[in-house]
């Protein structure tokens, strides 16, 4: 095989070809028909998935304390886990993020986006061979939006009126017009439940491509096929097994050892050594989760915009990506929106490092002495020496800053949303509409800047309700500037996913929506022997 | 004043002087049982004075306010402290300690199943351990100041100076990922086989043989030594004993009381002291669900540990003094 053909080869396997092409190409570079074809034939099947094998996955963030509960999964490993046997009413485009049926073969907002009408897939059946139905759907939803819930969706559900099912129909009625409400269903922990789990939550029972064999809180977790799974393009590998392992040190000498075929939360720091094994890929993707500094903007000194713009001038971004996050990631814009979400606001000017108008700031803020900043390393990975990068930056601005390390134990309930200025972090979301009125709406819970603007609250009610996307967009380029200019949040980066695996493990799907594959790894990908 | 007592103990201790073995564990059992009352306590206050409660800690950043409350009202975490400490109590004192908050499983099969691994991994490491220890401390003395001993302590003593975690990357180094001959991770689960259960934690089981080995065999050393000075000792040898027919025979046991001490202290690290080797290895034991389970303040759980923690202390301590009385026969007929 001349180079030529072996590029071409190549790019088949990749499926960057049809046959078509490759047949004209590889024709011209002086290829025979029978050999192109059979050549094209070779290379085409190195690309279709294989089926069968034990997939071993080694993965960060298990506990003895994880619950199969859908409605308590709240770690890495409950997310995979619950990706890999329960499906939800709409998933996400892995490239897009637009919202695409599932369970729900389709749906329609009233012109208000007040009541959402969704069509409930036909012949799908639940692990224990019982029909799944619409009413199976309301129960699922009612339990993880009524008064008495303990579910980690209930936050986002919290504007839902009504579920009811009308002739077979979902009919979901809201309090106030809400654009987003398919992109909510994609919530990981709304999968649908026989009789939305009401009886049997810990059952681990749903409509997955694997059925739950066996489960150990915090120790090791096996599934089985699915053999009548309702969909053919998922779920290759015969069984699939989820090792917690909680050391990084333990994950990357699982995967170099050939133990688990694939890793999470690789720190970029020992990225260059564990690329040297032949038989190890690296599988990076950009996502919507980012490190931040966080201000309160109701507390002295940070109720004052100067010092709030010096502070954020102070910070030298790309020296951060580069030594924090290892390149693997992208600079931030000091709101928590980037191109990884629908809808992103494109062209607001890129913040940079500026001591000189750092300077001016500081000096018309009125303010002296230094600032406090507390960080812990269970602010993000690589927290303190963040602080210490942010220190000496500012230092060159004039603008003094104190540290006070942290203890990883109690950090979130004493020093994160309480202390005026600290490290933290935060997971992407499904739209910009979720993650402003979680973190950003004078009245939401978890509003870690006490960020309170009116027009900025205005523009995200009337966003939601808009079911117009060029307006919506524009209001969302409104609310971004708002919060970029006045909120108190510094976010020097937005930080990719870092996973490894194997080279045997193909089809993996770069997925922008969330860490591994959106959770998805285990169904989408395939062992090749 | 002594007639008095004589005549007013006397049933109480005819029955000491009659049965001092059986009289003394009695005592260590009742003193026992208030240790672990007082731990108990002791637990439930240092949980409790953490900052950040279960709900809110369980569920992260995913909490809203009312998922907290509906959690806490539901766990009853709402009542006061001492009420729930009693409530508590009197189900441990029936034999139930409860369900994990988290996980809403039975804190007693999930311990069970926690506490056989620490257990096999903590005896499986002492069956090595502890006779390799004992004869590597003889050898040493036989061979005491000359080349065998030099080489013994050297090795013993830098196995002692790395840290544990560092020994055990080393291990995985080598025999995992470059000879590719040990089994890592060493994760044992139900309804694994006993020969591939033996055959998984191969890696742990030498990491803490070789953190446990050193302080043993210097223990073992030191004590042969001092009794190899006494007076019999030199008759042995006059007598015409080989030299390691004298240590074996006439020193080793009268040196066996401080050996079985520092036997008992090691023994209790194996099962409550390996957080670290359970980390690296992946090994599901005890002190990695104690960890989880302070983590998010799931009481029951760490309640749970706690109390087998302690008691294991508790055993093997009172373990080692019997043991040490039956060794020594002054202890054992006291005049």
């Amino acid at each position: 095989m001349n180079d030529i053909t072996k590029y071409l080869a190549g790019r088949v396997t990749t499926g960057g070809m049809n046959r078509r092409e490759f047949m004209g190409r590889a024709m011209a570079a002086g290829v025979t028909l029978a050999a192109a074809s059979q050549l094209y034939a070779t290379s085409a099947s190195a690309q279709a998935p294989k089926k069968g094998g034990n997939l071993k996955l080694g993965l960060e963030g298990g506990a003895a304390t994880d619950s199969i509960d859908p409605a308590k999964a709240t770690s890495q490993v409950m997310f995979t886990a619950v990706r890999t046997w329960g499906d939800t009413l709409v998933e996400t485009h892995p490239e897009t993020r637009a919202p695409v049926p599932s369970l729900a073969e389709s749906w329609s907002p009233s012109p208000d986006a007040k009541t959402w009408t969704f069509k409930i897939r036909k012949g799908v059946q639940f692990h224990d061979g019982k029909e799944m139905t619409t009413d199976d759907v309301v129960a699922t939803l009612k339990r993880h939006s009524d008064s008495k819930t303990e579910s980690g969706a209930a936050g986002v559900l919290k504007s839902i009126k009504s579920i009811e099912n009308k002739s077979g129909d979902l009919v979901v009625t809201l309090d106030s017009g809400n654009a987003d409400l398919p992109a909510i269903f994609t919530d990981y922990h709304l999968v649908i439940q026989p009789n939305g789990g009401v009886d049997a939550p810990n059952a681990g029972i749903g409509t997955g491509a694997y059925k739950v064999k066996s489960f150990e809180p915090g120790v090791r977790m096996t599934f089985e096929k699915n053999t009548s799974d309702w969909r053919s393009d998922r779920g290759y590998v015969e069984t699939v097994e989820i090792i917690t392992m909680n050391d990084a040190t333990a994950r990357i000498a699982a995967l170099s050892s050939g133990q688990v075929q694939f890793i999470n939360r690789v720190d970029p720091k020992t990225v260059p050594l564990l690329t040297r094994a032949p038989t190890v890929q690296l599988l990076t993707t950009s996502g919507g989760g980012h490190y931040v500094f966080i201000m309160h903007c109701d507390k002295a000194p940070f109720d004052n915009n100067d010092l709030r713009m010096a502070l954020k001038l102070s910070i030298d971004r790309e020296e951060m990506v580069k030594r924090i996050l290892g390149g693997y990631g992208k600079v931030g814009n000091d709101f928590p929106i980037n191109d990884t979400y629908a809808l992103f606001p494109e062209g607001i000017e890129q913040r940079s490092y500026d001591p000189d108008k750092a300077k001016f700031h500081f000096k018309k803020s009125g303010h002296s002495g230094s600032v406090l900043l507390r960080t812990s390393e269970v602010a993000f990975p690589g927290a303190v020496d963040a602080s210490v990068l942010f220190q000496q930056s500012a230092k060159k601005a004039g603008i003094d800053i104190e540290i006070k390390r942290e203890p990883g134990d109690g950090y979130w309930s004493n020093v994160w949303n309480v202390q005026p200025f600290s490290a933290s972090y935060w997971g992407s979301r499904a739209t910009q509409d979720q993650f402003y009125s979680g973190a950003y709406l004078s009245s939401a819970d978890w509003n870690d800047t006490r960020f309170k603007n009116e027009k900025f609250d205005k523009l995200l009610i009337t966003a939601r309700g808009e079911l117009d996307e060029a307006k919506r967009r524009e209001m969302y380029r409104e609310m971004a500037v708002l919060v970029r200019d006045e909120g108190g949040t510094i976010l020097p980066m937005f930080n990719d996913f870092v996973n490894a695996a194997s080279k045997k493990l193909q089809g993996y799907v770069k997925d922008i929506g969330n860490d591994m594959s959106n959770g998805y790894v285990a169904t989408r990908v395939w062992l090749d022997a | 004043m002594s007639n008095s007592t004589e005549a007013g103990g006397s049933p109480a201790r005819s029955l000491r002087e009659r049965f001092p073995l059986l009289s003394i564990i009695a005592q260590r059992m009742v003193l026992s049982l208030i240790l672990l009352l007082a731990v108990s306590a002791l637990i439930f206050g240092g949980v409790e004075a953490l900052p950040g409660d279960f709900a809110s800690t369980y569920l992260g950043q995913s909490a809203t306010p009312e998922a907290v409350a509906n959690i806490t009202a539901e766990l009853g975490l709402d009542r006061p402290l001492v009420t729930r400490y009693f409530d508590w109590l009197g189900g441990v004192l029936q034999g139930d300690f409860g369900t994990s908050w988290a996980s809403r499983n039975s804190v007693s099969e999930q311990v069970g199943n926690r506490l056989g691994n620490s257990l096999f991994l903590a005896a499986f490491a002492a069956v090595i351990a502890v006779p390799l220890a004992i004869c590597l401390g003889m050898l040493s003395v036989h061979f005491r100041d000359r080349i065998p001993d030099k080489i013994i302590n050297v090795i013993s003593l830098a196995a002692i100076s790395l840290p544990e975690f560092f020994v055990g990357y080393l291990l995985i180094l080598y025999f995992a990922v470059n000879f590719g001959i040990a089994t890592f991770p060493a994760t044992v689960y139900q309804g694994m086989g006993f020969l591939e259960r033996l055959q998984t934690i191969a890696l742990p089981t030498a990491t803490l043989v070789l953190v446990v080995l050193a302080h043993m065999m210097r223990m073992t050393r030191a004590a042969i030594l001092s009794v190899m000075s006494s007076a019999y000792m030199e008759t042995a040898e006059l007598k015409g004993l080989s030299g390691w027919r004298a240590i074996v025979k006439h020193a080793a046991p009268n040196a066996l009381a401080p050996i079985i001490n520092v036997v008992a202290l090691n023994l209790a690290y194996l099962v409550v002291g390996v957080v670290v080797v359970e980390v690296v290895f992946v090994y599901p034991g005890m002190g990695q669900y104690m960890v989880d389970a302070v983590t998010v303040r799931d009481m029951p759980v760490v309640q749970a540990c706690g109390l087998i923690f302690a008691a294991v202390y508790i055993l093997l301590n009172m373990l080692a003094d019997i043991l040490a009385i039956i060794a020594n026969p002054r202890l054992r007929h006291p005049r």
